[in-house]
């Protein structure tokens, strides 16, 4: 049999290109869109703010001063003020100065860093949730696409049995049984989004699964995971990061709706939720203690939210 | 534009009315974010009634924007830039919104190519059609809507109208969906009818009964129209006129008889010389591309836009400023767009030169015996639960027997439905067979599923695919799909060798080794379709399973990629299946014909014995139905009754019967037909005795020049 190296001339390799160039690239395709943009550029400011918290916040977010108890926002700290610290030396005082920006709350903490050590918590228990929700939902949407048969009707089934469930109720059932913590939280989301987000990928799958290149890996010998997670998944990506976006703002909102209930974090985190929870008896005489958490999930969600509709509409732009 | 006002009207090939559609000195540009991108430039046409005119080109060439043009809908970032489109007298660019909104449909009817898209799948047939003389004429009743409606379709000739005006789309077959969207066109009596490839979706042989339809619809309600199509045969057979495109222009036009017997312009010479026609050989008188590529539409070259791509290419002549169409013949309207027609001698230019040795075929790769795939159907209502027959079978292949020698290219053809792709399953392994034997190079196979087959076996037996968009995964690079392969069946190990041998095969399809690291959506369908050639035999196969490759190509590019394939196949003593609905493809590059009909073989032998008497009737109807681009043929004309039967329940007889034109009795109803030996490896299953199928005419007669 002939065979192709026989002919041919010299052979010059061409730079293999850098993957991670690549996905660094892609990144920049949001530049496309202005409503992207907007999104990206909120996303980045909340991001910013968490990582530098330590830096930025004026005060330690558990820090109570009696006298800012309820205080408006822009109320300076009265000359004199001091928190007392037990040390090995004796008691020390050490002065606290400067200005309440967006006064303080009802036990007299400052709402601005509270608020700041909050995007900490929420940026990093929301996009956990999220990703542990999706390895489930895009593993079970994947066989139950793939396989379709038995395997398809189980867990179709079972996503739909905890749909059908009411939300809140999932949630207070997983988090009064294990407890309320960052980790129950992630269980919480990942077992109350599964299901939707394994919905989809079925659905995207089922279309994929048909297409040719996916009947050549199969011709050519390759495993049910190879083509699933390397042949398919890869495909179906474009829709699901704009899931992902939205769903991230869910996320968000359900950590916040965790909190209020008594459910999220337990006090005294500073996160968004709680803080409103905490303070919504002084809603009317002290507004600023709701009113600045509350306006911090919207923006969040409000960017997640953007950023989803600006990468569709990329995407539909190609 | 001076050679516009030239065009004698009154010397056309036949006797013509009034101009119904006067277009000239067309320019339509799109506007992206790229900037202007002229589609169509200069374009030029006059339509008479009763009179059809062919639009023939490439995709990409302006062909269907012309279209859109004269109707007057371009869509949000289409203009008309330049030009004049005067439908009766009146310049159409003068016309309020609501004045074209009762052209169109009344005076301008359309037939687009997806006839189930064109209709409403929530309306009745009957409520359909008379909608279109309800809403455009105002003292319109009900009961005149319905007559009218009645008598179109029965003009169309669907068989039992009365019945159909209660039906729904879906409950009825593409072919009368086609006939119904045309009565549905035909209704208001337009002057002109604008039919876009109005049957690229159909099978071949209901193509040939709308493509007779269509013919002598300007004979009898003296309608116009324009025919656009990719297809050349079919212009031949519908249209009077044919304008041949070219990236935006005009290259040639004129009567059909000219066009087809003298072409002048290189680019539609080149045309004719990519199309199998019946005096084409793969060995003797092979096909000859265009070479290069259609240039993109901001791309376009100085001067002739087919420059670049032309054996005659002067720079001084053609390679700078506007060419204009030129008078060829002033009495039948035959003007080319070419600096140098004069010049070229057609009677000498001869581009085949090459000519092959035909291959020795060699042993038995391939050897199906009997082979049969059922597919369980579960029904799961309460009577045939009761009767305990719950579940039934279709039978997709029915005891197909037939040999695959190495070097040998074998083609299986039939009409969708007819089970060649489950037959490609099974052989590669994706279904497994229900029953019978499937031996490829003395193993059995016919009942391992890919996962349970050896390396061996899967590299040997390799697959080519029909869509070149889903052929490749889009995600990846050219060069990790087809290195991926390699790694697979073991035939490099080393990254580097990998490497290598990706830049290898990338040469041995003619493709530039920076494709290695370009994806899938930078290629266009022709470059895609060899890259899925490249990677079915990166593994040195000895056997590669085509699918119909290049049905969804352009007719140049079709060509060249089944150059390759057979450039390939004779380098590698490959044994191809080549598995297609198109005779003409067929005809012209495989040694044996594998005829199916409903899951069975109605015929099979060499491609001389199968495309001459003595044949079955089914292969006679099927080489009637292939248009052909070449007016020396001679073709007897069948037209098949009847619709393919549902393989759930094929006829008790011969699958063929119900539609058989040459069906001699109950017999053929009830038992099935015998399967005669012709000659030794020519078999036909027919009840009809091998001396009277010896008798009937041949199909196509090639009339000497």
């Amino acid at each position: 049999m002939a065979d192709i190296d026989a002919a041919g001339a010299e052979i010059v390799l061409p730079k293999r290109p850098n993957p991670v160039v690549g996905v660094l690239k892609s990144f920049l395709l949001v530049r496309e869109s202005k409503v992207a943009m907007v999104g990206t550029a909120i996303l980045v400011f909340w991001v910013l703010i968490a990582v530098l918290a330590p830096v930025i916040a004026p005060y330690p977010p558990t820090q109570q001063v009696s006298e800012m108890r309820n205080a408006a926002p822009g109320t300076p700290v009265p000359a004199g003020t001091a928190l007392i610290s037990f040390t090995e030396q004796g008691v020390a005082e050490i002065p606290i100065e400067g200005t309440y920006w967006l006064g303080g709350d009802r036990l007299g903490r400052d709402v601005l860093s509270r608020m700041i050590w909050g995007a900490q918590s929420v940026l990093i228990y929301a996009p956990l949730a999220t990703f542990f929700a999706y390895m489930v939902g895009i593993t079970m949407g994947l066989l139950a696409g793939y396989k379709r048969g038995w395997v398809d009707d189980v867990l179709s089934r079972l996503g739909d049995v905890i749909l059908s469930f009411p939300i809140l109720v999932l949630y207070v059932v997983i988090i009064t049984t294990f407890g309320a913590s960052g980790i129950t939280i992630v269980l919480a989301v990942t077992f109350a989004s599964g299901p939707g987000i394994m919905r989809i990928v079925r659905g995207l799958v089922l279309d994929l699964r048909n297409r040719d290149y996916v009947a050549a890996a199969q011709t050519r010998g390759e495993s049910s995971l190879y083509i699933m997670f390397v042949e398919i998944l890869p495909n179906a990506r474009g829709p699901l990061i704009v899931d992902a976006c939205l769903r991230l703002g869910y996320t968000t909102i359900t950590i916040g709706v965790l909190g209020f209930l008594g459910l999220g974090l337990p006090p005294p985190d500073p996160n968004w939720g709680n803080m409103i929870a905490e303070n919504r008896e002084a809603v009317l005489t002290a507004p600023h203690s709701t009113v600045f958490p509350c306006l911090a999930i919207s923006s969040l969600v409000l960017a997640l939210n953007l950023l989803a509709d600006g990468l569709r509409e990329i995407s539909l732009k190609d | 534009m001076a050679d516009v006002t030239v065009l004698p009207v009154s010397i056309e090939p036949k006797p013509v009315g009034e101009p119904v559609l006067e277009v000239e000195g067309l320019c339509i540009s799109y506007f992206t974010r790229a900037g202007e991108i002229p589609a169509v430039v200069d374009f030029n046409l006059t339509v008479h009634a009763g009179e059809a005119v062919g639009l023939v080109g490439e995709s990409g060439c302006g062909k269907s924007t012309v279209a859109m043009a004269v109707m007057q809908y371009m869509g949000s970032n289409g203009r008309i830039v330049g030009g004049t489109i005067k439908f009766k007298g009146r310049d159409l660019s003068t016309l309020s919104t609501e004045e074209l909104r009762q052209l169109r449909g009344s005076e301008i009817a359309m037939v687009y190519q997806e006839p189930m898209a064109a209709l409403n799948p929530s309306m009745t047939i009957g409520r359909q059609l008379m909608e279109v003389p309800l809403y455009h004429e105002a003292n319109c009743t009900e009961q005149q809507a319905y007559d009218r409606s009645l008598e179109m379709l029965q003009a169309v000739r669907i068989p039992d109208p009365e019945r159909l005006m209660t039906a729904y789309p879906h409950q009825i077959s593409g072919g009368q969906q086609q006939r119904v969207v045309i009565a549905m066109a035909l209704l208001t009596k337009p002057a002109l009818l604008l039919l876009d490839e109005p049957t690229t979706a159909l099978d071949v042989t209901v193509e040939a009964g709308i493509v007779e339809l269509i013919a002598e619809l300007g004979e009898r309600f003296g309608t116009a129209m324009i025919y656009i199509s990719h297809n050349l045969g079919l212009i031949l057979e519908t249209c009077d006129r044919v304008c041949v495109m070219y990236s935006g222009e005009v290259a040639e036009e004129g009567a059909v008889r000219d066009i087809f017997n003298h072409p002048r312009h290189p680019y539609t010479h080149g045309l004719f010389g990519c199309i199998p026609t019946p005096n084409r050989d793969k060995n003797t008188h092979p096909l000859t591309p265009i070479p290069g590529q259609l240039p993109l539409p901001h791309q376009r070259p100085e001067g002739c836009n087919f420059g670049p791509r032309c054996d005659f290419f002067e720079a001084s002549h053609c390679g700078r400023g506007t060419i204009r169409m030129d008078e060829i013949t002033g009495n039948t309207g035959h003007r080319a767009r070419c600096a140098k027609w004069r010049q070229i001698d057609w009677a000498t230019h001869d581009p085949a030169g090459q000519t092959y040795n035909a291959m020795e075929p060699g042993e038995v790769v391939l050897k199906v015996d009997r082979m049969q795939k059922y597919y369980p159907v579960q029904d799961r209502s309460l009577a045939a639960i009761l009767s305990g027959r719950s579940v039934r079978y279709v039978k997709a292949n029915e005891e197909l027997s037939f040999e695959a020698r190495r070097r040998e290219t074998v083609a299986i053809v039939g009409e969708s439905g007819c089970g060649k792709s489950t037959f490609a399953k099974v052989l590669m392994g994706l279904e497994t067979a229900t029953d019978g034997a499937l031996v490829f190079e003395d193993a059995e196979i016919g009942d391992t599923e890919v996962q349970k087959r050896t390396k061996k076996q899967l590299s040997s037996l390799q697959m080519v695919f029909q869509n070149p968009n889903d052929t490749l995964n889009p995600s990846m690079t050219i060069g990790q799909q087809i290195g991926r392969v390699i790694k697979k069946f073991g035939v490099e190990t080393d990254r580097d060798r990998i490497d290598e041998r990706v830049l290898r095969l990338l040469d041995l399809v003619k493709l530039p080794r920076d494709f290695a690291i370009r994806r899938p959506r930078q290629l266009s369908g022709g470059q895609k379709q060899r890259i899925g050639i490249a990677r079915a035999f990166a593994g040195n196969p000895s056997m590669v399973v085509a699918d119909e490759p290049v049905s969804a190509l352009d007719v140049s590019v079709s060509a060249a990629v089944t150059g390759l394939l057979m450039d390939i196949q004779r380098a590698f003593n490959t044994t191809l299946l080549f598995i297609s609905h198109d005779l003409s493809v067929v005809r012209y590059l495989s040694d044996r014909v594998v005829v199916m009909y409903l899951g069975q073989i109605m015929e099979q032998g060499t491609v001389e014995e199968v495309f001459e008497p003595p044949y079955h009737p089914y292969t006679e109807a099927l080489l009637s139905a292939v248009p052909i681009a070449d007016p020396n043929v001679k073709k007897k004309r069948i037209i098949l009754e009847g619709q393919l039967p549902s393989v759930m329940n094929p006829p008790k007889g011969c699958p063929f019967a119900t539609r058989c034109q040459h069906r001699i009795g109950d017999i053929c109803d009830e038992l099935p037909p015998p399967k005669q030996e012709i000659h030794p490896g020519h078999h036909i299953a027919c009840h009809i005795p091998s001396e009277r199928l010896a008798e009937f005419d041949p199909v196509i007669q090639i009339a000497a020049e």
